[in-house]
């Protein structure tokens, strides 16, 4: 099978830049991380990009496909239309190093700001128990592979840039995660509202569309919380909530 | 350039490499009072462990209360084919269970057992169910807990920054010295230990599940700062790799497929592994398949499947069945969980299996079977440590996890990583951070140094070479692939060293266009060097071990020499080049070696 790919790839770095058209020599099954890769070792060998498993799972490859925020190592070439020109460039909300390289280190100075578990104590014997059903939408949140995509799509991060009092979608699900913990003990109610700013976030769900990993950003992390920091103004139900552990959300 | 540019950070230890073993070893250090800092060559949070599927093998008895650290000990001594540092395999197998718990203090959250406990799944070559997991994406897990509780440890975390060269005080390790990956500019580490946790060397082989940071940067550091590696003939080939498209090959296909009732079969519908069960295992290991399915339910009475031996049993094994003609469209063979399972039962037990088929090959793993054929995975050897410590050769240099050699003998079992990256990577911190204590003082290091690596590093960029980088890495995987492979022989090897040694020469004319700015031409070329050394290495120790053993078989020495079971072979460098030595393994306590006179 002898296609050939019509590349558009932006190549530049903070100074400008601009989208630079590549043919490429296609072949079965190829994602558009392989073809990335053909072309570095062929036509454009400094040509920068992040990436690592090539199998969606450490969410290095972010990259904006035709516009559209994804990872390259999960998209198909058999995707598109043939002979269409696809075009590759940079997750455009941050700051660009070079070519299909963004600076995310905003993303990881929030991680450091997110207040971490609080234990409770142990049982009598020194153990401690969960339930399945108690961990099921922590697990959900954990399957998180921080590719950023849906930080990058947030309109809050992206449009308004408001990176300094908004921790985004990703931030939001590790917090709903620690929240939801069953051996969690911390309020991070002050937190949320002031430092998290979830208030900003309106609901609009294109962090939700764009998460490789399906996990339900929205409706089962940024919604659920959005209600108990309403609530958790009474000390009494969060108390109740902490002691009792949350009931679950429609999965 | 007179003086070469960059900038100094100063640690008591030094921890390069922030998977599983690095993150574990730079908290564990952190406790101990030490100033820590820690590199990544990726973004923290990409490291190979973020791939570990299966679980973490550890002895705790959830799901069988008769499983202990014994029990654990001798199935990774069998599954090494008793080439392993027995006192690493012990330690290791007494502290999984804690270091398991301790995950989960900082926020883990396994699967459970009914009761609320950690729930533990079958795998290759442990007598019981023993992995800790999270679905089939426990590496994820695991690294995103120790990210996140490292993150508030007060440790320095230097992300993208790539060490070239080690630097000495004397003897003693000083610090290491390398170059930030988005802006090529250069750093200096000084320190008074530093941690080697880089993990392997998979990059070396064309079909691989290892990703492009597995170039053996922390064999070839320890190697050039004069420390000595062990064991480096032995590498794992995992039986599943995805065979199909092409694009896709060798991307792992977790072993919990097998662990959780999948079977593999021929052409002809055949389940094989029957056929392939070596005496070493006959007693532990059901011939036939009425026992073999009744086993996943009663192991007390049942024998293990021979679909779940050691991963070099059914890698040959795999491998024989496609030369024999038995193989599957595609050159592998058929990995079938569909006919065997409940489509529920497979997407809650095996989601991200199910994900990574059916939108890279479009396979539907619920209703067809897999293909899947051997791909490189792991090497068991290593730098060379002492057992409690981890401390290498060279005073105040540490290595852990895959990096290092000797827990896992001649082949490991699955599972035994991700346990090994908690219970040394610990160790290592600790030590690391003992060490530094003790130490005290100030470290000078040798600046006049710095100059010759600085001009080595940027010599890419200005000579008069044409070599391109990707090139010289596509051929050497090829020959490590056709050469240094699964089944080995004399005269291959001996063509592969021959191989390496004009790849070395084309390295050396390999000529990087652009800046320095995140540049990967520079990045391939520079890893080259480390990318090269452990591929010699590997070929010259399969060359000179004259048996077939775990990871290496070799088809003009087709058995297991007892002889050849009493020694490692070891690597240093001296004088420029590598000496190649045998020398006898630590022997067995009597109470340990008693452990192996039971029935089965």
């Amino acid at each position: 099978m002898a296609t050939t790919f019509t590349m558009r790839v932006f190549r530049g770095g903070p100074d400008g830049g601009d989208f630079k058209e590549y043919q490429v020599e296609g072949g079965e099954g190829m994602v558009v991380l392989d073809v990335i890769h053909r072309l570095q070792a062929t036509q454009a060998n400094d040509l920068a990009c992040r990436w690592n498993c090539k199998a969606g799972k450490c969410g290095s490859c972010s990259a904006e496909i035709n516009g559209k925020p994804r990872l390259m190592c999960m998209t198909r070439m058999d995707i598109f239309k043939e002979g269409e020109a696809i075009s590759v460039a940079p997750i455009r909300t941050f700051p660009l190093i070079r070519d299909l390289v963004t600076d995310v280190s905003y993303n990881y100075e929030k991680a450091k700001q997110v207040p971490p578990l609080r234990l409770k104590p142990p049982d009598a014997d020194g153990k401690y128990r969960m339930m399945q059903a108690d961990v099921d939408r922590g697990q959900e949140f954990h399957k998180c592979i921080e590719c950023f995509l849906c930080q990058d799509v947030c309109h809050v991060i992206r449009d308004h840039d408001l990176k300094k009092s908004f921790a985004g979608p990703r931030f939001f699900i590790k917090i709903a995660g620690l929240e939801m913990h069953p051996l969690d003990t911390r309020d991070r109610t002050q937190f949320v509202r002031e430092q998290a700013g979830i208030g900003l976030c309106n609901i609009t769900k294109c962090c939700t569309e764009v998460c490789p990993e399906h996990i339900h950003i929205t409706d089962n992390g940024i919604i659920p919380m959005k209600e108990r920091m309403a609530d958790n103004f009474d000390p009494i139900v969060w108390l109740v909530r902490k002691i009792r552990g949350y009931k679950k959300a429609a999965p | 350039m007179a003086t070469a540019d960059y900038e100094t950070h100063e640690h008591d230890v030094l921890v390069i490499g922030a998977g599983g073993a690095g993150l574990r070893a730079a908290i564990e250090a952190a406790a101990q009072g030490a100033s820590v800092g820690l590199v990544c060559k990726s973004l923290l949070g990409k490291a190979h462990t973020v791939m570990a599927e299966g679980g973490i093998a550890a002895a705790m008895g959830n799901v069988y209360p008769e499983d202990n650290w014994q029990v654990h000990f001798r199935d990774t001594m069998r599954g090494g084919k008793m080439l392993n540092n027995w006192r690493m395999a012990q330690l290791h197998a007494q502290e999984a269970p804690d270091r398991v718990l301790e995950l989960e203090r900082y926020g883990a959250l396994f699967d459970r057992t009914k009761d609320g406990r950690i729930l533990q799944r079958d795998f290759g070559g442990h007598r019981y169910a023993r992995l800790a997991h999270v679905g089939d994406r426990t590496g994820l897990e695991m690294i995103r807990t120790l990210q996140y509780h490292g993150i508030h440890q007060g440790i320095d975390v230097y992300m993208e920054c790539k060490i070239e060269r080690l630097l000495k005080d004397g003897d003693r390790i000083g610090g290491a010295f390398g170059y930030w990956r988005n802006t090529g500019k250069f750093v200096l580490f000084k320190a008074k230990a530093i941690v080697l946790a880089t993990g392997g060397i998979g990059k070396a082989w064309k079909i691989t599940s290892n990703s492009w940071e597995y170039t053996g940067d922390g064999q070839s550091l320890a190697l050039w700062a004069g420390a000595d590696l062990i064991d480096m003939e032995f590498v794992q080939f995992h039986p599943t790799g995805m065979v199909w498209p092409p694009s896709v090959r060798g991307i792992l296909v977790t072993e919990s497929v097998r662990g959780d009732g999948g079977t593999l079969k021929n052409s002809k519908g055949e389940r094989f592994m029957f056929n392939y069960i070596p005496e070493f295992f006959k007693g532990e290991t059901a011939d036939n398949e009425e026992e073999a399915d009744r086993w996943y339910a009663d192991k007390r009475n049942n024998r293990r499947t021979a679909d779940l031996l050691p991963r070099d049993e059914v890698a040959r094994a795999i491998n024989a069945e496609v030369k024999a003609g038995r193989g599957s469209p595609h050159g592998g063979v058929f990995l079938d969980i569909a006919s065997r399972r409940p489509v529920d039962y497979i997407r809650k037990r095996l989601p991200s299996m199910y994900h990574q088929f059916k939108e890279l090959a479009g396979v539907d793993i619920t209703k067809e079977p897999m293909e899947v054929g051997p791909t490189c995975h792991y090497v068991m050897g290593g730098v060379r440590v002492d057992a409690d410590s981890t401390a290498a050769t060279v005073p105040g240099l540490f290595a852990a996890g895959e990096a290092a050699g000797g827990l896992h003998g001649s082949n490991r079992l699955g599972g035994n990583s991700l346990s090994d990256l908690l219970v040394f990577g610990r160790r290592a911190g600790l030590h690391a951070a003992l060490y530094a204590k003790n130490l005290g003082g100030q470290i000078s290091v040798d600046s006049s140094l710095v100059e010759s690596i600085v001009r080595d590093v940027l010599a890419p960029f200005t000579r008069s070479g044409s070599e391109n980088p990707y090139a010289v890495q596509a051929d050497l995987q090829e020959t490590m692939q056709n050469l240094v492979g699964i089944i080995r022989v004399e005269a291959e090897l001996k063509e592969a060293l021959k191989q390496i040694e004009a790849f070395r020469l084309r390295a050396a004319r390999v000529r990087v266009e652009g800046g320095r700015t995140y540049n990967p031409a520079w990045h391939t070329a520079l890893d080259l060097n480390s990318l090269l050394t452990v591929a010699e290495c590997c070929a010259m120790s399969a060359l000179e071990r004259k048996e077939s053993r775990g990871g290496h078989t070799r088809d003009d020495h087709p058995y297991t020499d007892d002889q050849w079971g009493t020694v490692n072979l070891v690597l240093r460098h001296r004088n420029g080049s590598l000496e190649l030595r045998r020398e006898p393994l630590p022997p067995m306590p009597p109470e340990l070696k008693a452990l192996f006179q039971e029935r089965r």
